[in-house]
């Protein structure tokens, strides 16, 4: 056992860091210094720099366009880019389709679809969830009907992140009614172009219109647009899955907000005492920051194991699930941290100090952090059965 | 970064493995508690000649020269079935004390036969008055000719009611200084007290006691102080290690307990409230795991800040994790885990007793908030 990083390792993590440095644009560096909150424009622009660096796809294959990253330079590579308060990329294309298009995908879709993903040219959303058919997706029934060399889809897809800005939408459609239900599923790409395909973007409790509706009236798709077999969508959303299983556990955004915490309790002073000398704030950042800790070496764990090519281990199971907790509760202490402030809701420069404009917000928004990508009791019922072996009937 | 384990480092928990479950289970500890026994000195000759008591020492002291991590894979296992002998004492707390403080001479002396097996030891450092605090000392010793004195109290010393020979802090004129001190020598009175969780433990009444000058270990003063501290740090990296063991094996004991006790004609663990909070034991179980290997990777760590660091964010896990499935496992098992002829309950209450020892969880969220870099720190 050793908790050192080789020195390859170490000379790669410089080399990030000093490549953000000088790439991050001044505007970009301001608001990541700021709050990291960042517009639809400012991601993409980033998504270009570092495509141009050929690091827009850290864990894609060379054969694809990636960079052939072991799996702690993949770690690095992107823990650096969460420290640094960077834009969050999109996952969609990068994380989701784009392997889903390597897996199953035939010559033609990964030539027409993956170098697009890559360059940034073509932005993507998911369309999986539907007002009746959430956790329980298989239940979805968004239809898409046999037109020949076409496929008509009608139904409705809800809580599609990003939609209004998306090129294209992967979706889960029903293109057979009359068998169980995972087996009459297929994964479909859509050109969000298409006629009949309409996004409605709705406002979040965070007061971002970062989701919407999806509306599908009649619209036809070529069925060269199915990904892997007709009916087996479903193998190919559960392999997805397999990828969004990624290493992260939010460890690089919730130690980017503990400087957050510890900046506010540096700058607020009760009765002239900073809140950071402050014994019982002390005790509650130490306390969260000691959590954080705990996930980080769990976090080290997993990644050892991929970095030796192994199977995760149940350690790794807990990562989504611990971390989207801490992350949030990295938002609900540099609230409580700001009293009044946090009361304030979009005001004007001055009301509030800026670095805490969007503690509020995001206090709210991120408690979507435990719901979406499988909520947090889904996994628990996932770990019971297929970790702890507890019986299901 | 590597997490994996040699082949040697193997070798050792297989080995101690097998010997918790052939000649060491909780029937066991059961048994010696019942007959008042604590701990049995052939088990402890056997450790001995198995090489278990040399693993952290360096090999010009006799030592295995391994590192902490071998005792971590050692005291995991031997919390998984609550074995008594006075490892932490002996080799962890006074060993290490004798190790790195003492010369050539006190070594051969005072190691060496318990390395072999032959003898225990104990580290009688704590009073009332100092809770975990290395540098604060009632105890006082006056030296008069070649002649040390000792006089004070020391409390809830592990292994104190047995142990050959004491470890004992005490404050001279030039700082606190450590003393080798015969268990049964004159000046020495020892009150066994009964712990929480049957072990046992000694008040230790220092009055006048002799010890001749070549049993201080090193200087007293600063130095001491902050060997004092290190050996506390050992002994908090050895609860969480044999904590990870114990808590182990009350999730295991859980997960058991959910299969086959059944309620309304199906095993209670189909109920999903059941099943989440097992969840919730087994995420805790993993983060302790993390920290137990993060604690046992750096209290040999010769900075002091990131050994402080890490040592007590772990303590604090064991605390934190430790406690929530202790308490759950209880609470799963229901109306026979609150029964003594239910194991879980020795489980839980060997849990509380680590958690209590070399710190507790306030006292290490102050020392964790004290570090100089706290508040720059991410
Ligand atoms: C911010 C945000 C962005 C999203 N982006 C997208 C997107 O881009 N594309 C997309 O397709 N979807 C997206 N989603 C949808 C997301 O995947 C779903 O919200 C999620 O799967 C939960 O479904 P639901 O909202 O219908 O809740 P429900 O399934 O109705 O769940 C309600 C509550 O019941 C619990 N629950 C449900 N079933 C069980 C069970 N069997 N056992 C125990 N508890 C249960 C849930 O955990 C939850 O607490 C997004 C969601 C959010 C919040």
């Amino acid at each position: 056992m050793d908790l050192s990083f080789s020195a390859e390792h170490e000379a790669f993590r410089k080399e990030v860091r000093g490549w953000i440095a000088e790439a991050l644009p001044p505007d970009l560096r301001q608001k990541a210094e700021l709050d990291s909150q960042f517009s639809h424009d400012d991601t993409m622009t980033w998504h270009k720099l570092l495509h141009a660096q050929g690091w827009v796809a850290p864990g894609w294959p060379e054969k694809f366009g990636g960079p052939g990253f072991d799996a702690t330079k993949r770690f690095i590579l992107t823990e650096e880019l969460e420290l640094a308060g960077t834009p969050t990329l999109s996952p969609f294309g990068l994380s989701m389709v784009g392997p889903a298009i390597m897996q199953f995908g035939t010559p033609e879709q990964q030539e027409r679809f993956l170098p697009k993903i890559l360059s940034g040219e073509e932005v993507w959303c998911q369309g999986y969830s539907e007002p009746d058919a959430g956790s329980d997706l298989a239940s979805l029934r968004c239809k898409a009907e046999d037109d020949g060399d076409h496929f008509v889809v009608n139904g409705q897809k809800t809580w599609t992140t990003y939609a209004q800005y998306a090129d294209w939408i992967f979706c889960l459609v029903r293109t057979d009614a009359n068998v169980k239900k995972q087996a009459g599923i297929s994964f479909l790409l859509i050109d969000m172009k298409t006629e009949g395909v309409e996004a409605v973007p709705m406002l979040t409790i965070g007061n971002q219109p970062a989701f919407a509706d999806t509306f599908f009236e009649n619209a036809r798709v070529p069925k060269a647009n199915v990904v892997g077999q007709i009916n087996a969508g479903w193998t190919v959303a559960k392999a997805l899955l397999g990828h969004e299983r990624t290493l992260l556990a939010f460890v690089g955004s919730s130690r980017r907000n503990l400087r957050r915490i510890k900046r506010i309790a540096a700058e607020t002073s009760v009765g002239g005492q900073r809140l950071l000398d402050q014994p019982a704030w002390r005790g509650r950042i130490a306390r969260l920051e000691i959590e954080l800790e705990a996930l980080r070496m769990a976090n080290y764990r997993t990644l050892a194991r991929a970095q030796l090519g192994k199977a995760p281990g149940p350690e790794s199971s807990i990562l989504k699930l611990r971390g989207t907790e801490i992350y949030q509760q990295t938002y609900e202490l540099a609230m409580d941290l700001m009293g009044h402030d946090a009361l304030s809701w979009f005001n004007e420069p001055g009301v509030i100090p800026d670095h805490e404009q969007w503690v509020g917000p995001q206090y709210c928004y991120q408690r979507a952090a435990t719901i979406y990508g499988g909520s947090n009791e889904i996994q628990k019922n996932i770990i019971a059965k297929w970790i702890l072996g507890l019986p299901s009937k | 970064m590597d997490f994996d384990l040699s082949s040697d480092q193997k070798m050792l928990r297989d080995t101690v493995a097998s010997f918790v479950k052939k000649q060491s289970t909780v029937e066991r500890f059961r048994k010696l508690r019942e007959e008042g026994k604590g701990w049995e000195a052939d088990v402890w000759a056997h450790m001995g000649e198995l090489g278990w008591l040399s693993i952290p020492f360096p090999e010009d002291v006799g030592g295995f020269g391994a590192s902490f991590v071998e005792v971590y894979l050692l005291l995991e296992q031997l919390g998984t079935t609550l074995v008594p002998e006075p490892y932490i004492p002996s080799v962890v707390l006074a060993g290490m004390a004798i190790s790195k403080g003492g010369n050539a001479g006190q070594h051969d002396k005072f190691l060496t036969p318990m390395i072999e097996g032959q003898t225990s030891l104990a580290f009688a450092h704590a009073e009332r008055g100092n809770r975990h605090e290395a540098g604060v000392v009632a105890t006082t010793a006056t030296k008069s000719g070649g002649t040390w004195s000792l006089s004070g109290q020391k409390v809830f010393v592990l292994n104190g009611h047995r142990a050959d020979r004491l470890v004992v802090s005490a404050n001279t004129p030039d700082g606190v200084g450590l003393f080798v001190v015969d268990g049964s020598g004159p000046g020495v009175t020892r009150q066994t007290v009964r712990t929480i969780d049957e072990q046992g433990a000694a008040i230790i009444g220092l009055d006048g006691a002799k010890v001749d000058d070549d049993r201080r270990l090193g200087e007293p003063g600063e130095a001491t102080v902050a060997l004092i501290e290190h050996v506390l740090d050992y002994g908090a990296a050895a609860a969480i290690a044999e904590g990870l063991g114990v808590c182990h094996t009350m999730l295991e004991m859980t997960k058991a307990h959910l299969k086959e006790r059944e309620q309304f004609g199906r095993p209670i663990g189909i109920f999903q409230a059941l099943q989440h909070r097992a969840v919730d034991m087994f995420v805790e179980l993993e983060l302790l795991r993390s920290m137990a290997m993060l604690a046992a990777m750096s209290v040999d760590s010769e900075d002091v800040h990131e050994r402080r660091r890490a040592l007590s964010a772990a303590k604090v896990k064991l605390t934190t994790s430790g406690r929530f499935i202790a308490q759950q496992a209880i609470q799963l098992h229901g109306g026979i885990g609150i029964t003594d002829e239910h194991d879980i309950g020795l489980f839980f209450k060997r849990q509380l007793v680590l958690d209590k020892l070399f710190g507790d969880d306030v006292h290490h969220v102050q020392r964790f908030t004290d570090l100089p870099d706290f508040a720059e720190r991410t």
